[in-house]
């Protein structure tokens, strides 16, 4: 829906073109500083002038253009559906499930896992400070899956009862780690503590072209709400929205280019971008 | 011809002798009728099986001495000789092409050495097409089925005789003085060389050597004294210095650049490395240079083969050092933020290069540098920093533990990085990539991609440089305690030069082609390979 404001575009030259895109990408960024707009923004932009030099014609190329949009639209409405497809696999009879927030990918899984007939309860998080964790209970409840809202601070409490963590993820960096909504990374060092596995599932343009070293290396741009970095002036008084989790942590990714470990996110990376 | 190899044999010895002592470049008709006896040595191998392989040993000795006959007694001898040579198919065609068939027929055209060669391929096509009934021929097939059977290197076999014996009778070919072992090994690493700097390998040639170029000498003295060190100071000379010897480089009449050029190199190769082992960097580069100078096509006029050589060597050290340091010092000044304290290593030109580039740009930053015997690289390295007015702490090793907690962020050059994502680098990186993960400090190694080999190693033993052990002896107010640890036969000294660190201990590595984690390395040692 984001992407669909991007295709109507009038410009002259190619140049001008993807001036015009950009400069809508950045728009969109100021509005929602999230991880996910600017890594799609990017793929987007890159996916439809990869065939700008081979046609003449400009308004044949435009036509081009706008054809790989539709079809770069298409892929990512159906890559939650093959995301789901992967990972419901993984989820056995009778499992206890511990998310994260509120995240569509994850409901979706849920939502294949309970369509083939799969009992299993879930426990999610309250994510202070938008408590997310109760929507995403609202919607599992509709599905009359079990569901459980626990306290950001009960992760390590609950962890011994669960049988596998499954969160969502704003983005996914170079080195294979994940950054999403802040609690994450606690919830996957305990599950590294307890030897729970911890899944991540992505759509693939959320890969961004980030390489955080730590906590501290995530640009302030995704850490904040837009409006606040607009608006306030000390930024160490704010409390970020996201964390990163490194690749250490997670055991492995489910993306619509497949069931991924986090060493070999960087290889897909390369191959997208190179 | 095993006969009269073996009646000339007394006379040949004193010949290749005499023309050892005047320190002659064997004439041409004494390489051919080496590389002949050597042919018709394997030939024989093929027809007789192992119950003749002893009696087989013995010839391949004397064969080594070579005559000065006459051109023309040759030439009739070379006719019958390669006739017999297409017919036994398995090793031969592999190991003489395409080396000796040039040489082999001075008085014949090139025409009628084209179409010579041509009757060999046809003649191997065809038997190769037979079922392999034939012995000879049991042969190939193993080696068609296993091509990628990998030999350990020579320079990790030290203590096994046989590969000792070869390595000899290969320098003695080339005409390269062999350096001796300093024998004081510690048993653990009995298969590494250990040379002492007091007996360069220079000392045994004659002065002016025909047969190595001087400039080619000059390097491997100041290779083996310390003088030039660093991997890619190593290679840059090592490039200069091949531009200069194809400067000087004449192509013998019927000698085709292409091929003679690459076998002038070898012994070249042979005497650099004993000098001091090749690093990785140096490996690549010198591949490379043989690819370019055997793509050089036949039509080209010498002066025109040597100004493109002499453009590709100027090229790839542009490429592969100068912009890429550029790149990296992009991509690394982006990971320091002001306030950052950054710990180094050792003295590598790159990592000075990225802290020189980031002052520049003011980002306010301290540095502490660390050090450890018996180089005390660290020092140079503090020298160029504070000579830039970069604010600096210098510790030895062993204060590692004490430092790093105020430490931010650890950056390290590497000599290597290797196919399953080990980096090798100077003795003691792992032992501050190790400290450094247990206080979670973040670990950045810097790279460029021409370092990337595709060895694979899990620990320092296998693969590694001794260096000589008398460098640990420390003179104190006169007395040095170690001065005849000769003498304690249960006493013995080891100076490493190179240790591997997992990749678990590295965060990222910076390379010319952007920030990748240590897991991709192979990724992009397949993309290079690629685009060769």
């Amino acid at each position: 829906m984001l992407l669909c404001s991007l295709l109507p575009c009038s410009g002259e030259t190619i140049l001008g073109l993807r001036e015009s895109l950009k400069w809508a990408t950045d728009c969109l960024t100021e509005v929602d500083s999230s991880v996910a707009v600017s890594s799609g923004g990017e793929l987007f932009l890159r996916f439809i002038s990869l065939t700008s030099l081979e046609h003449q014609d400009l308004s044949r190329c435009k036509k081009v253009m706008e054809e790989r949009g539709e079809l770069f639209l298409e892929k990512i409405s159906l890559s939650r559906t093959k995301v789901a497809k992967l990972c419901h696999t993984f989820i056995k009879d009778g499992a206890k499930i511990l998310t994260h927030s509120s995240s569509r990918v994850v409901l979706r899984v849920l939502e294949k896992a309970a369509a083939e007939k799969k009992r299993f309860t879930v426990y999610v998080t309250e994510s202070q400070p938008d408590t997310a964790g109760k929507q995403m209970a609202d919607a599992l409840r509709r599905l009359n899956v079990p569901v459980t809202v626990v306290l950001d601070a009960a992760v390590g409490y609950v962890l011994e009862k669960v049988d596998l963590v499954i969160v969502g993820a704003e983005g996914v960096v170079e080195s294979g780690g994940i950054i999403n909504k802040i609690g994450t990374y606690q919830m996957a060092v305990c599950s590294k503590a307890h030897n729970k596995p911890f899944y991540v599932v992505a759509e693939s343009f959320k890969f961004v072209r980030l390489y955080p070293l730590n906590q501290q290396d995530v640009p302030d741009r995704f850490k904040y709400k837009a409006d606040t970095l607009r608006t306030v002036s000390d930024l160490s008084d704010e409390h970020p929205m996201i964390d990163y989790t490194p690749p250490s942590l997670i055991t492995l990714l489910f993306t619509d280019l497949g069931v991924l470990t986090p060493s070999a996110v960087s290889d897909e990376l390369i191959k997208l971008y190179l | 011809m095993a006969d009269c190899g073996e009646a000339d044999g007394p006379v040949k010895k004193d010949d290749i002798v005499r023309a050892k002592n005047e320190g002659k470049e064997l004439t041409k008709e004494e390489k051919q009728r080496l590389r002949k006896e050597k042919k018709h040595q394997k030939k024989q191998k093929d027809e007789k099986r192992p119950s003749e392989r002893v009696k087989e040993k013995k010839p391949v000795a004397p064969s080594q001495p070579v005559a000065t006959q006459p051109p023309t007694q040759k030439a009739p001898t070379v006719l019958p000789a390669s006739a017999p040579i297409p017919v036994p198919v398995s090793g031969a065609p592999s190991y003489s092409s395409p080396a000796p068939s040039p040489a082999d027929k001075p008085a014949k055209s090139r025409a009628e050495q084209k179409a010579e060669r041509r009757a060999r391929q046809e003649a191997d096509r065809a038997s190769k097409q037979q079922s392999c009934s034939s012995s000879s021929k049991t042969k190939a097939p193993p080696s068609e089925l296993n091509p990628v059977v990998k030999r350990l290197p020579e320079h990790v076999q030290v203590d096994d005789p046989a590969v000792v014996k070869r390595l000899t009778k290969k320098f003695e070919r080339q005409q390269i003085p062999l350096r001796s072992d300093y024998d004081y090994k510690v048993s653990l690493f009995s298969h590494l060389h250990q040379y002492s700097r007091k007996a360069p390998l220079t000392q045994q040639l004659s002065i002016p050597s025909t047969v190595i170029h001087p400039s080619i000498v000059r390097l491997g003295l100041q290779y083996s004294q310390g003088i030039v060190v660093g991997s890619n100071a190593r290679s840059v000379a090592l490039l200069h210095a091949f531009k200069q010897v194809i400067r000087d480089y004449t192509t013998p009449p019927n000698e085709e650049l292409a091929r003679d050029l690459v076998n002038k190199l070898k012994p070249y190769i042979s005497f650099l490395n004993q000098c001091r082992p090749l690093s990785a960097s140096m490996g690549n580069a010198i591949k490379y240079i043989k690819k370019e100078i055997s793509n050089i096509p036949s039509q080209f006029k010498e002066e025109e083969a040597k100004t493109k050589l002499q453009t590709c060597i100027d090229r790839y050290i542009n490429e592969n050092v100068v912009l890429a340091a550029k790149a990296i010092s992009k991509y690394a000044i982006e990971k320091i933020s002001d306030g950052d304290v950054i710990l180094v290593y050792g003295c590598s030109s790159l990592v000075n290069h990225i802290l020189c580039e980031a002052y520049d740009k003011n980002r306010k930053f301290r540095v502490i540098v660390v050090d450890s015997r018996p180089r005390l690289e660290g020092r140079e390295a503090l020298r160029r920093l504070v000579q830039r007015g970069i604010s600096c702490t210098y510790v030895l090793i062993s204060a590692l533990s004490y430092i790093l907690p105020e430490v931010s962020k650890v950056f390290l050059g590497a000599h290597a990085l290797l196919a399953n994502g080990y980096v090798m680098s100077r003795v003691g990186t792992s032992q501050i990539a190790l400290v450094a993960r247990t206080f979670n400090v973040p670990v950045l190694v810097c790279c460029e991609t021409y370092k990337f080999c595709e060895r694979v190693q899990t620990d320092s033993f296998v693969s590694n440089e001794l260096d000589d052990p008398d460098d640990l002896m420390v003179t104190r107010k006169g007395k040095t305690q170690l001065e005849n640890w000769h003498d304690v036969s249960s006493l013995r000294l080891l100076n490493l030069v190179y240790d591997v660190t997992p990749p678990d201990f590295v965060d990222l590595v910076i390379t010319d082609l952007g920030m990748i984690p240590c897991t991709s390395v192979p990724v992009v040692l397949r993309i290079k390979n690629l685009e060769q």
